[in-house]
């Protein structure tokens, strides 16, 4: 899973989803039996694209995320661009695409806040199934 | 034409040997790339969107939008074997195993667009005691038009079983606060019909809609004719016209012949 989908995703229980807490979910508790591991994926690079969603991003909970998985260089706030075609801010979309887009999450799980439901995420793909007496 | 909505749950009827076989299939290949760009066509997007693909299977269409426009897609689908698939494909979206009819896990807000081909009908089964089809449909469009953003489009194409359960898949789509409608392509040809549920969250205008090459029902674009037509019509056209009506609703209503709506001559 790609961080920036970790950006977007919530608890998908109905109960919480009223809630401010379902989201974003949180990757402060591993077990040892599906250990947090990152991976670097090389996708293709375009800047509109980064430029479209950023206004989009939800920084606070992105600076989270980053924290949890043990990135402490993030800005504290969004960065700014005018023109995503500009030379000089280029590298700054270079790096958000890094960020976004190449780091994968391979393995670990998610805790809901709100239910402590944990969220298992195997082989990049997290589960969202819920058992079935979260199913409403 | 085979149903695979009335064998078995979709995770347990896409199975390991079905999804690759599934995926393999050269002439299910073509008709999902067809369905994906015939989507495309009608949603009319802008490059570079952050797009969700429910039921993305092994991601034959997710493909599609990648190379259309270059688009970023996450893609969810209920089947551990379908996703396992598109592992081995390497496609390049982000995979979620998540049952549609259970939410859609993302927060308000999420995506552009949304694209689905050939999986909502799936939401009017009831594959458990506790599933109910009404609720899981509610549940599916509160969730998607949550996660869309304002001015977001959405294309499923689906297969219906009939009349009733597309009225129920529009009725839910309506109550969550979609606007929108069906388009049909290949209409007459019933083995080739198809359906797409095209709906837009928030107030925008239908330009945004490529509606180009979409014919619409004369049934529903023309009013009912005016009483001071019914007036004019003769005795025999007004049989004819009730038949018709009662054929409609499913009575039982005698053929038509070079009799119908005749006078008996006197002589009889």
């Amino acid at each position: 899973m790609k961080l920036l989908t970790a950006n977007f995703v919530q608890c998908s229980v109905k109960a919480c989803s009223a809630t401010p807490k379902c989201f974003p979910l949180h990757f402060d508790q591993q077990t040892a039996d599906v250990p947090l591991e990152l991976a670097h994926e090389d996708v293709d690079f375009s800047p509109e694209f980064i430029y479209n969603i950023l206004p989009r991003i939800d920084w606070p909970a992105l600076l989270i995320t980053a924290r949890e998985l043990g990135n402490n260089m993030l800005p504290e706030t969004t960065p700014e661009i005018e023109n995503p075609n500009a030379p000089e801010n280029e590298q700054i979309l270079r790096d958000l695409h890094t960020l976004l887009l190449e780091t994968q999450i391979i393995q670990g799980s998610m805790r809901c806040e709100n239910c402590n439901h944990i969220y298992f995420i195997r082989d990049s793909i997290p589960n969202f199934l819920l058992p079935g007496h979260l199913v409403q | 034409m085979s149903r695979p909505e009335t064998t078995a749950p979709p995770e347990v009827f896409y199975s390991e040997t079905e999804s690759k076989k599934y995926t393999s299939s050269s002439r299910i290949q073509h008709i999902q790339a067809e369905m994906t760009l015939r989507a495309l066509d009608l949603l009319a997007l802008d490059p570079h969107q952050h797009i969700l693909d429910i039921g993305c299977g092994s991601g034959l269409s997710g493909e599609i939008l990648s190379q259309e426009g270059g688009h970023v897609w996450v893609g969810m689908d209920i089947s551990p074997s379908m996703l396992a698939v598109a592992l081995d494909r390497d496609v390049p979206g982000d995979l979620l195993l998540a049952d549609m009819g259970a939410g859609i896990p993302f927060r308000a807000g999420s995506f552009d667009a949304v694209i689905s081909i050939s999986a909502i009908q799936w939401l009017c089964n009831a594959d458990t005691n506790t599933a109910d089809p009404k609720r899981r449909l509610a549940r599916f469009f509160d969730t998607l038009y949550a996660a869309l953003r304002r001015g977001g489009k959405v294309a499923c194409q689906f297969y219906p079983r009939d009349d009733r359960q597309v009225e129920q898949i529009l009725g839910a789509a309506k109550t969550a606060g979609f606007a929108g409608g069906l388009v049909i392509d290949d209409e007459d040809k019933k083995k080739n019909r198809k359906y797409y549920l095209i709906l837009t969250a928030g107030n925008i205008t239908t330009n945004d809609i490529n509606l180009k090459g979409v014919k619409i029902d004369k049934q529903h674009a023309a009013r009912r004719t005016s009483k001071k037509n019914r007036k004019e019509e003769s005795t025999k056209e007004y049989i004819n016209r009730k038949k018709e009506l009662m054929r409609k609703r499913g009575k039982l209503v005698a053929l038509d012949s070079q009799f119908t709506g005749r006078k008996r001559r006197p002589k009889f």
